[in-house]
């Protein structure tokens, strides 16, 4: 699966994007910032608030229950600042 | 509303010509009385900042404009929604984003107009970092409340 990280997330993280097998338990979005979180420094730091990290599956916005199953690429970012 | 809007969505480094855009508004066809052009900004914030680097998510900040245009397309009798986003760095008294609003009457075309840029602030994928006047890098921009009470009044 294809994640992609932006802003600040990608620059705690330190990578902007990576492809990743996830276990069977991983279900939802917020089971994986969980499980993200596990992955290192970087990621702990990244997603330690979880709460302020929007997902979006396929370049759709969703909230933090949302099954990932099947999703083509996921994508962790703080809260937008366009305009 | 029962004729089609015309919705053009750019997002790109260069910079644009707000005249020609109220001009393809106005070509753009229906019966257009009225265009609204709203025009974001680069502050410098009392000359502390040198510039702002707007980072954008490709395919899907397009996407999620289309989106909110069609929705006000769907809410006001709107001729035509030009949104025009930039991303890149971006210094004071340059252009951010451009949003240009055509319709019969006024009101349909200050409303429309207001609705997008509420929206694009709240669920269009860009973020705001800092470049300070001093040439270091500062902050990423915080979200704030009021931009998600703006778009919440709707």
């Amino acid at each position: 699966m294809k994640l992609i990280y932006f802003a600040w997330v990608r620059e705690r993280i330190g990578i902007s994007e990576e492809d990743v097998e996830l276990p069977g338990d991983v279900k939802t979005a917020g089971d994986l910032l969980a499980w993200l979180r596990e992955r290192g420094d970087g990621y702990a730091e990244a997603l330690q608030n979880p709460k302020v990290i929007r997902v979006a599956i396929n370049q759709e916005h969703v909230d933090h229950r949302e099954p990932i199953a099947g999703a083509r690429e996921i994508a962790l970012f703080p809260p937008m600042t366009g305009g | 509303m029962t004729d089609a809007c015309v919705i053009r969505v750019a997002v790109q480094s260069a910079a644009y010509d707000t005249a020609a855009e109220i001009d393809a508004a106005k070509a753009a066809g229906g019966n257009v009385g009225a265009v609204v052009t709203f025009s974001g900004v680069c502050r410098d914030e009392s000359g502390r900042l040198a510039a702002l680097e707007l980072e954008h998510y490709p395919g899907m900040a397009e996407g999620e404009i289309r989106r909110i245009a069609a929705q006000a397309a769907e809410r006001w009798p709107v001729t035509s929604l030009t949104v025009i986003h930039r991303h890149g760095k971006l210094r004071p008294g340059e252009e951010i984003v451009l949003v240009v609003a055509a319709s019969i009457h006024r009101q349909a075309a200050f409303e429309a107009a207001s609705f997008l840029m509420d929206f694009l602030k709240t669920s269009a994928p860009f973020w705001k970092k800092e470049h300070l006047a001093d040439g270091t890098s500062g902050a990423w921009v915080e979200a704030k409340d009021a931009d998600d009470d703006a778009a919440a009044r709707w």
